[in-house]
């Protein structure tokens, strides 16, 4: 895990050992800086000097401002690069998940679902760009502190050092014992209080169902029951926690007084000859360092710890790999619009039970226009996932233009299958800029052709803005049939050999439909045209429908063919049709 | 995991913060727990001041050294006999020291015990304020604020309260308290090492504010620069599939990179000045700490005399000697720790302030009003006469309680009429104009026209989510103002356009319509809704856990639990809001068949998109600019060739 997550450091590696290495100067300045001092005062201290000489204090008093100077340097130095180190390695771990995800195949993003995807590419790395923070600077900064701290005391107090370090290993194992009792609770809990937000979430979102049900008093129960239940686990992880300050206290005290005890012993069963003032009252400052350094060492790795829940869920989408890939050698010229099924039998996942689609044979011809109707998960958008090679059967095959589409390359595969989704989505930013999508070099009058043949250019036109009429994020500012219009029109630009329009005019009235399909016919006859419906008025006039039931195919015919002779076809057409005037021809044409 | 975010984004919305924030929320504190939050703010101040004095007892422990050393040096004593002449008088303050200390490390242990109860308990309570005060609040509100917004309160902003409450406040006051005690410990001491010191607060003062005002500033361009990136990951991941399809990864990365790239910038910045922050302030300490070193030579060296309060009393000497300063230097550098903890500390209780500041704003908004007397009851009939009753009889009536004390009650039909109703969501703009409805009860009632026609919105008033502006709804004869809006509600079933199911089973979920439901009825519900067959086929059947707004069902399998839903709660009148648009037509045939034996005899709203959907309805009402332009069935409808006829042809757009 860890090694997958060196890899995003890449350019911000000198700052990242940058970092540690002047925090290592900062600690061996700050710990050089009380025993400078010892010595300044031991040169004012009568008891110890014969003739106090003003030169002396000068001189380490000089040696003191410069030290002080320079871990000031190397302090903010080191602050600036880890500065530099965390952000960039944060941005580098974006970059990564974001690029490999647009490697994704529509199956690798089922697998995590959007929500999760955003909370990953969020939270998730600022928690790791937190420990990175802390692991390149205070991690470092911690033991070091210790280190050099104990040596400082032993230089200076002699054998008065052991009193640190006798306090080290009891302190260190209340530490570690406070962190393995308070992590798993804090685990929980924030499992728990994660869970309070999400019901929370629901509950904002879901507050006409609560009003209209008369369910506030249920809801705010139910509220309760949850809050209560994350206070209590809350407070007995934080009680847990609050013992360390206390714990740390007893030592610290402790060492305090054992240092001034022994000390002022030291001092006057030797006159002052092994030690004196001075060094026993920095003696008391280095162990002050040594017992923060520790807290800070032990609070930095239950934070690592912490964090390392994020670090998992951000190395799975560096680790998961494409489902779909573009072979070697790929071709990448579709020959024509045909298409081919072939016993071909799909699921979503191989542990899944039943096939979604079940032998499946079919041959469309270039520049047919098929219709397809079934109802609600009939599998119907999952039939046609596969021409564009969003999914892969899972036997069988799927031809486009005569040859395999797991032979071509998938940008050119899909550059000749438009598909409009059913579940479409535009983009913050101008109309004409999405319609680019389909053609980023589409000129103005492209872009009107096609906009005339999806039926949108007329209510274009109509905004004051035109086609520079800026869409808001998720197309919130344009009505359900203008917003599938105009993602009609961006698959239109691709000027692609097969279009696919699954479910895409459900929200256009009839006749606007109708006036699509007459335009699609004639500017693109070569184009095999797909048109996925739940009205059969969308199909009637195609080449040839398909009807499906429960994944498989249950008829291909006409629609004068199937009305009548397809149970499904017929019953689906009468349902939309009947309490008409008697004569049919009123529900498609005035 | 946001607990551990750091900046909340409420302190990046920049409202003033107001005077009284704190104080409220300190009274709020009191109030939780009358007892426990003065017991730990004592404790809080013994603890700190006892914190601060170790230094006194080093000053006299050294300067009994020191008179130890001198005797030796003069030779009144044995060079090996100053621990036996001098020893009691140590050991005297040592264990003074230790028993302060034993006093400190209870009072500290209890204090932070504590603290942990209240912020947790304070903290539950808030919530429990917001969550609470949030139900009661007018559909109004959840309609003209975001929802992510709303969530902020919950997250960022609590997160800032809890930082306040349980860390910052604590620490302050704790701080506080030890500077002002060394402060005065110090000019007990020494005036003069004083007034040094003094020149260096003012130092730190001046740094905290440059270079700390930097970060504050940075931390908020990297707020915003956050919100953005955030902004666009959730678009990008929600077209993920667009981008697919359209082989638009490469300019898709580009984009992001932009984005990417200035959240580093501007997070690097904020980041450089905080952690640039406290080196700075660290090393000034040591800079004033070898200043007083210094100046505490030459005032030994030179003999300079002492001023203090100390030696004003008489019990400080007034020659400025060794153990002074090393005490001196001691308390220097405690001084200076803590002043550094304030200069941090400061700036996460503004953020705390602004934080409080948002959620009193939440918990203070006005709860929607009722005046509503008239109540639903069950009822039955005895002798011709209605007659309140506990049990369910599929028979309700409206108690209408008099101003003269007698008590009328009337059955529940299903009358509803609205006459010459106006009304606007924001001044200035209306949306309805003179519209004037008749429900006969058993009624099928269709509501069709574009978007923005208001067919929503007089749904939104026969449940009184709005309040109409103009004109007058009767419901049975009750002008609903007068009708209690929870018996109302009870007495109209609604599915809404937007269909929200909670976290839980299937089952749960359909029981969300009427609580004592037995999972016999939930089960019938679902097959009148004709949600049966699907769930029947879910891996777990009724038991299947649905997350994330039923995420693993498809809109259409929604909508029928949804309708399920509705069903099982069995009321008087049901309007369904566009509740099957994504039900294919069969399915749909199957759920009409259901609703319609269900509410055999009941009044029923109907806003429908599909034509197909509403042409068996007994009355259709075409609605245009909040206009009713025509009405009838839809034979009449038909014949009459009219608006409805033109949108059933498709010479007109619905949307």
């Amino acid at each position: 895990m860890i090694k997958k997550l060196a890899k995003s450091i890449r350019e911000y590696k000198v700052a990242s050992i940058l970092s540690p290495l002047f925090v290592s100067l900062e600690v061996v300045l700050e710990c050089l800086i009380p025993w400078i001092i010892s010595k300044l005062v031991a040169s004012i201290d009568v008891s110890v000097v014969e003739e106090i000489n003003i030169y002396d204090i000068i001189k380490y008093g000089g040696i003191l401002i410069g030290m002080a100077i320079l871990s000031l340097a190397c302090g903010a130095l080191s602050g600036m690069f880890c500065a530099k180190a965390s952000t960039g390695f944060a941005k580098n771990l974006r970059k990564d998940m974001y690029y490999k995800i647009q490697n994704f195949s529509f199956e690798n993003i089922d697998k995590f679902s959007t929500a999760s995807l955003v909370t990953r590419m969020t939270t998730d790395v600022n928690n790791v760009q937190f420990s990175y923070m802390m692991i390149i600077r205070i991690a470092v900064r911690g033991p070091l502190m210790i280190v050099f701290s104990l040596v400082m005391a032993f230089v200076m107090g002699g054998s008065l050092g052991w009193i640190f370090v006798a306090v080290i290993p009891p302190l260190t194992l209340f530490l570690l014992l406070l962190a393995k009792k308070a992590m798993p609770l804090f685990k929980r809990v924030f499992k728990k209080y994660d869970n309070l937000n999400e019901s929370i979430q629901e509950n904002i979102r879901g507050m006409r169902v609560v009003k209209s049900f008369n369910r506030e008093e249920y809801e705010k129960k139910k509220f309760d029951k949850a809050a209560t239940d994350v206070q209590i686990d809350f407070t007995k992880a934080e009680r847990i926690l609050a013992m360390n300050n206390p714990i740390m206290q007893f030592f610290f005290y402790g060492v305090l007084c054992a240092t001034l005890w022994i000390g002022s012993y030291v001092i006057l069963k030797y006159a002052g000859a092994t030690v004196n003032v001075g060094e026993v009252s920095q003696l008391i400052v280095y162990g002050m360092q040594v017992l923060m350094s520790l807290m800070m060492v032990s609070m930095v790795f239950v934070m690592i710890i912490m964090s390392a829940e994020s670090a998992r869920r951000v190395v799975e989408v560096l680790d998961e790999k494409s489902t779909l890939a573009s072979p070697e050698n790929a071709i990448t010229e579709v020959k024509d619009g045909s298409i081919e099924f072939k016993g071909v039998k799909f699921k979503y996942s191989a542990a899944a039970e039943r096939f979604v689609l079940d032998d499946i044979n079919l041959s469309i011809k270039s520049g047919e226009t098929i219709g397809i109707i079934g109802g609600t998960g009939s599998s119907k958008t999952s039939l046609v996932n596969l021409i564009s090679r969003l999914y892969d059967v899972t036997e069988g095959s799927v031809s486009v233009g005569g040859r395999d589409v797991r032979e071509y390359d998938l940008t050119a595969l899909r550059n000749q299958v438009a598909v409009v989704l059913q579940k479409n989505e535009l983009f913050s930013g101008s109309i004409k800029e999405n319609l680019r999508w389909g053609n980023p070099n589409a000129t103005d009058e492209e872009m009107e052709t096609v906009c005339k043949l999806a039926q949108a250019d007329e209510f274009i036109r109509s905004f004051p803005d035109g086609y520079d009429t800026h869409i808001e994020q998720g197309g919130t500012n344009v009505s359900g049939g203008q917003k599938q219009r105009l993602c009609i029109a961006r698959a239109l630009l691709k000027n692609p050999k097969i279009l696919i329009l699954d479910d895409s005019t459900s929200a256009v009235d009839t006749r606007t439909d109708k006036l699509i399909r007459d335009g699609l016919k004639s500017y693109a006859p070569e184009t095999t045209k797909i048109i996925i419906a739940q009205r059969t008025s969308s199909v009637e006039d195609a080449d040839r429908i398909i009807v499906i039931d429960g994944g498989k195919i249950d008829a291909v015919g006409s629609h004068k063919e199937l009305l009548g002779s397809n149970a499904i076809y017929t019953e689906v057409y009468t349902t939309q049709n009947k309490g008409g005037n008697g004569d049919g021809n009123e529900t498609k044409n005035p | 995991m946001a607990m551990r975010q750091r900046t909340p984004k409420g302190a990046g919305r920049g409202m003033p913060v107001q005077k009284g924030v704190l104080g409220r929320t300190i009274k709020m504190l009191f109030k939780s727990y009358p007892k426990m939050v003065p017991i730990t703010l004592v404790l809080i101040i013994v603890n700190a001041i006892i914190s601060s004095i170790p230094s006194v007892f080093m000053e006299r422990i050294f300067t009994v050294v020191g008179d130890a050393l001198k005797a030796i040096a003069d030779g009144k004593i044995a060079v090996n006999a100053g621990w036996t002449a001098y020893g009691a008088e140590i050991i005297k303050y040592m264990l003074i020291l230790i028993s302060l200390y034993v006093v400190s490390l209870i009072s500290g242990a209890i204090n932070k015990q504590l603290l942990a109860i209240i912020t947790q308990g304070f903290l539950k309570k808030t919530r429990e304020q917001m969550f609470n005060g949030m139900q009661d609040l007018p559909i109004k509100y959840f309609d003209t604020h975001n929802n992510g917004d709303i969530m902020s309160y919950y997250t960022n902003d609590i997160d800032a309260l809890r930082q306040m409450v349980g860390e910052s406040i604590p620490q302050l006051i704790t701080s506080s308290i030890m500077v002002i005690t060394l402060f005065f410990i110090m000019l007990w001491y020494s005036v003069w090492l004083m007034l040094v010191v003094l020149i260096g607060i003012v130092f730190i003062l001046l740094v905290t504010k440059k270079v700390g005002g930097g970060a504050g500033k940075y931390f908020l361009a990297q707020q915003r620069a956050t919100g953005k990136m955030e902004g666009f990951i959730e678009e990008m991941m929600n077209g993920q599939k667009v981008v697919k399809v359209f082989c638009h990864e490469e300019e898709a990365k580009a984009d992001f990179d932009k984005v990417n790239d200035f959240l580093c910038d501007q997070s690097n910045r904020a980041h450089r000045y905080a952690n640039m922050l406290m080196p700075i302030l660290g090393n000034i300490g040591h800079v004033m700490y070898v200043i007083v070193a210094i100046l505490g030579g030459v005032f030994i060296l030179n003999g300079v005399g002492n001023v203090s309060l100390g030696v004003a009393v008489g019990s400080v000497v007034s020659i400025i000697g060794i153990p002074l300063v090393v005490s001196f230097l001691q308390m220097t550098r405690q001084f200076f720790n803590n002043i550094n903890q304030v200069s941090n500390q400061v700036n996460s209780v503004v953020m705390g302030i602004a934080g409080a500041k948002r959620l009193f704003d939440l918990i203070d908004e006005k709860p929607e009003v009722d005046n509503g007397y008239v109540t639903l009851v069950n009822a039955k009939e005895v002798d011709d006469e209605i007659v309140e009753c506990e049990e369910f009889t599929k028979m309700w009536a409206w108690k209408h309680p008099h101003g003269d004390g007698t008590t009328t009650y009337t059955k529940l039909c299903g009358d509803v009429v609205l006459s010459e109703v106006d009304f606007e969501y924001e001044e200035g703009k209306p949306v309805l104009h003179d519209v004037t409805i008749f429900a006969k009860p058993g009624q099928k009632v269709a509501f069709v026209g574009a978007t923005g026609a208001g067919k929503t919105t007089i749904t939104n008033l026969i449940n009184r989510f709005y309040d109409i502006a103009d004109g007058k709804i009767r419901y049975d004869g009750i002008n609903i103002n007068k009708i209690k809006k929870a018996d109302l509600r009870r007495s109209l079933g609604i599915v809404l356009q937007e269909t929200n199911l909670f976290t839980g089973t299937v089952m749960d979920n359909i029981r969300y319509g009427k609580l004592n439901a037995t999972d016999d009825e939930c089960i019938a519900a679902a097959k009148l809704a004709g949600a049966d067959d699907f769930i029947t086929r879910l891996p777990d059947g009724y038991n299947t856990l649905l997350t994330g707004n039923g995420a693993n069902l498809s809109q259409g399998q929604r909508q029928l639990v949804a309708i399920a839903r509705a069903a099982v709660a069995d009321p008087p009148v049901m309007i369904l809001d566009e509740a099957t648009s994504s039900i294919d037509t069969r399915t749909e045939a199957i759920v009409s068949r259901g609703m319609d034996a269900l509410m055999q005899g009941r009044t029923v709203f109907v806003i429908a998109h599909r034509l197909s959907t509403v042409r068996n309805s007994d009355v259709i009402i075409v609605l245009d600019h909040g206009r009713i332009i025509e009405r009838g069935s839809h034979e009449k409808l038909i014949e009459e060739r009219g608006q409805y006829y033109q949108l059933y042809t498709g010479a007109f757009e619905l949307e």
